[in-house]
């Protein structure tokens, strides 16, 4: 300790509390960060979703299966969203994404049950996201042996023994070993995105403000969008290689069929890209330094990583965090991703999470053009 | 009329929250001259420059800048202004070739190669062409920021503060160039604090807190100031500063060396005060003209005294 001084430690640390104190933004994400933290994981987080979408397509109307559909509802795992004729629809449904379950109810089940041939229950659920599909397939298990006691009365009354009077036949669709390296290696094309674009453009802007050559580049005849398209378009090549390298990896190493087309996983690719880059434009019109810069994306990746369905369940949050979800870019490009490579899905099955992608791309843009300033004032 | 006037404002005013920054200036510069910009730090320098090439928008007045509307036609005058910034702004990790490249890029040269090579030629960087901007000294990144404002041929020159920090060898060079260009038809305003470079100048404009305190030629302006100097030359000049400082009829003293310069308003008080000191023998006094920096000081005095005071 000798020749230390208190004194010459103190002034650091004076200078320092001044400066933490100047930079108002820092000082903001010091608080801010650990908030949001605590309510994502706190309050949105919730890996046992429950009320899940189902669609019932009842092929034998009866009092069996409106006990069994109010069943499958208290059970609290299946809210019944749509019923549907003929297992087409249901099959377009799941694909889509707008349920998570189809119930089936064969013809001549209330016939087959009475005859003690203990006909089958058909629900086929979504596995892509397994983790989401599980607690609700458990949960369905014990279901034969006991949902039809009240009905099963007077001659019926033996049915109630062992074996159940019927039988519960789950498919697990698009990823039948529930593998959930299935799920997360398409997401993580979301996730990587996200974080490096958005941080790279952040950056690239804010880079010319702290050395000074923003005022050159303003001076010279440049047209705002010239400057964001000649500083985007780099990166959305970056972008195509990064996600090349995880495709690759995905089925070389993980083994993530990919059973849509590339070409249309390429064109929602590309607008998720431009979508993510204009964030960070919009980022890097706001931030006066790279650090600020670095911490409004960390500002913007947290929610896109906890809120968009890559780690948790989507459909397991509350309504507030899944209205918030429902604008993050990510949250839609997850959802393209795995029905592209997970179900085969189409861009026109898509559509209804291309155009929030589209949207979100045209806001910040239109945000980052107006920010971007084309004087010094 | 504008095609004789390189730039024509008239009552600029500009102000960063409560604090004017410009208040009202007019300058009518002829194509082909160059003209210098003086004044202490933060008098507004930067800031007119900017307003001029378009890069800040005046509160009000109005103007053009060869002929272009600076309110409304800043895309035009972008295109027809070299600008230097006071602080080198151009890529430090590009090398040179890729900067002047890039510039010329930019104004959608036809000729890039040849201009580029040109201009490579003209630094004399043919062999350090490669190398990174970042790595030039102070000197060498001016010449080089030159260069690349000069690179589309503008007709009119802002250059800020160009060469501040550089020696006194490279600095001659940089003049000697600025003239060759306005012999070219080029027209240039610079802005500076080297008084040896004010005297380089067709005209010099001096600010001050964002008004106009002198203009003209610099025999003009020293004419103006009605400020008398007397120079002593002596063994301990310090010690006679001393005794001068604060006499009535007094109100520059400086020492340079082993001279002094002491100036006054009044070229009669400022007799009657020194009278009695040049009955010492231990020095010479000489009636003199004052230099443009006791000009430039003592126009700045009763800022500095409302400064202070």
């Amino acid at each position: 300790m000798l020749g230390v001084s208190f004194a010459r430690i103190g002034a650091v640390f004076l200078k320092e509390l001044i400066q933490m104190r100047r930079d108002r933004l820092t000082f903001g994400m010091i608080i801010g960060i650990p908030v949001l933290q605590l309510v994502l994981f706190g309050f949105a987080i919730n890996s046992d979703p429950k009320h899940l979408p189902t669609a019932v397509n009842v092929q034998d109307p009866s009092v069996y299966s409106r006990t069994l559909v109010r069943a499958l509802e208290n059970s609290g795992y299946f809210r019944v969203t749509n019923i549907v004729k003929g297992e087409r629809e249901g099959a377009a449904l799941l694909a889509s994404g707008s349920v998570a379950f189809v119930v089936t109810v064969p013809p001549e089940f209330s016939r087959e049950l009475a005859r003690g041939d203990r006909p089958q229950i058909l629900i086929e659920a979504d596995a892509s996201d397994p983790a989401a599909a599980a607690n609700a397939v458990a949960a369905v298990a014990q279901l034969p042996s006991t949902v039809f006691n009240r009905e099963l009365t007077g001659a019926l009354a033996p049915l109630r023994s062992t074996p159940p009077p019927f039988e519960i036949v789950v498919h697990r669709r698009y990823n039948p070993e529930g593998i959930s390296s299935y799920n997360v290696v398409p997401g993580l094309i979301g996730v990587i995105l996200t974080m490096t674009m958005v941080l790279i453009t952040a950056l690239a802007v804010t880079r010319e403000v702290e050395r000074g050559t923003m005022e050159n580049l303003l001076a010279m005849p440049l047209k705002p969008f010239e400057v964001m398209a000649g500083k985007i378009l780099p990166y959305i090549f970056m972008g195509y290689i990064q996600v090349t390298v995880v495709l690759v990896a995905a089925r070389l190493l993980f083994g993530v069929p990919m059973l849509g087309s590339y070409f249309e996983l390429s064109i929602a690719l590309a607008l998720f890209i431009a979508a993510n880059l204009s964030i960070g434009f919009t980022i890097s019109t706001i931030a006066a330094n790279q650090l600020q810069a670095m911490q409004m994306t960390f500002f913007f990746f947290l929610p896109s990583i906890l809120l968009s369905g890559f780690m948790f369940p989507f459909r397991g949050m509350p309504e507030w965090a899944q209205w918030i979800g429902s604008i993050l870019p990510n949250t839609h490009f997850m959802r393209i991703v795995r029905g592209v490579m997970l179900k085969g899905s189409h861009l026109g099955d898509m559509v209804a999470d291309l155009w929030p992608l589209a949207a979100f791309m045209l806001a910040a843009m239109t945000i980052a053009l107006m920010r971007y300033r084309r004087t010094l004032d | 009329m504008t095609a004789t006037l390189a730039i024509d404002v008239s009552e600029l005013t500009k102000s960063f929250g409560t604090r004017k920054v410009v208040d009202k200036f007019s300058i009518q510069v002829p194509r082909g001259q160059v003209w210098g910009f003086l004044g202490p730090n933060g008098s507004g320098k930067t800031t007119t420059i900017r307003m001029l090439c378009g890069l800040l928008l005046p509160d009000s007045g109005t103007g053009t800048c060869l002929g272009y509307d600076i309110k409304s036609q800043a895309s035009e005058i972008k295109r027809n202004v070299g600008y230097m910034t006071q602080k080198f702004s151009f890529y430090e990790d590009l090398s040179i070739r890729e900067n002047l490249d890039f510039v010329a890029r930019i104004y959608e040269m036809a000729d890039r190669k040849r201009v580029v090579d040109q201009a490579i030629e003209r630094l004399g960087l043919v062999e350090r062409q490669q190398q990174l901007a970042g790595t030039l000294s102070g000197g060498w990144k001016q010449r080089l920021a030159l260069a690349a404002c000069i690179l589309h041929r503008p007709q009119l020159l802002l250059l800020d503060e160009p060469t501040a920090g550089v020696d006194p060898q490279a600095r001659r060079e940089f003049w000697d160039e600025i003239h060759q260009l306005a012999a070219q038809g080029l027209t240039v305003l610079v802005s500076t604090h080297y008084m040896d470079e004010a005297e380089r100048c067709d005209r010099i404009v001096y600010l001050a807190y964002g008004t106009v305190l002198a203009r003209g030629t610099v025999a003009e302006v020293i004419e103006g100031s009605t400020l008398s100097t007397w120079i002593v030359t002596g063994s301990d000049v310090r010690t006679l500063a001393g005794e001068l400082h604060g006499c009535e009829g007094i109100d520059q003293v400086s020492v340079f060396g082993v001279t002094l310069h002491v100036s006054g308003r009044d070229a009669e008080k400022l007799e009657r005060a020194i009278a009695p000191f040049r009955a010492r023998t231990e020095f010479t006094w000489e009636k003199s003209s004052p230099s443009l920096e006791d000009v430039f000081i003592h126009l700045m005095a009763p800022f500095r005294a409302r400064l202070t005071g």
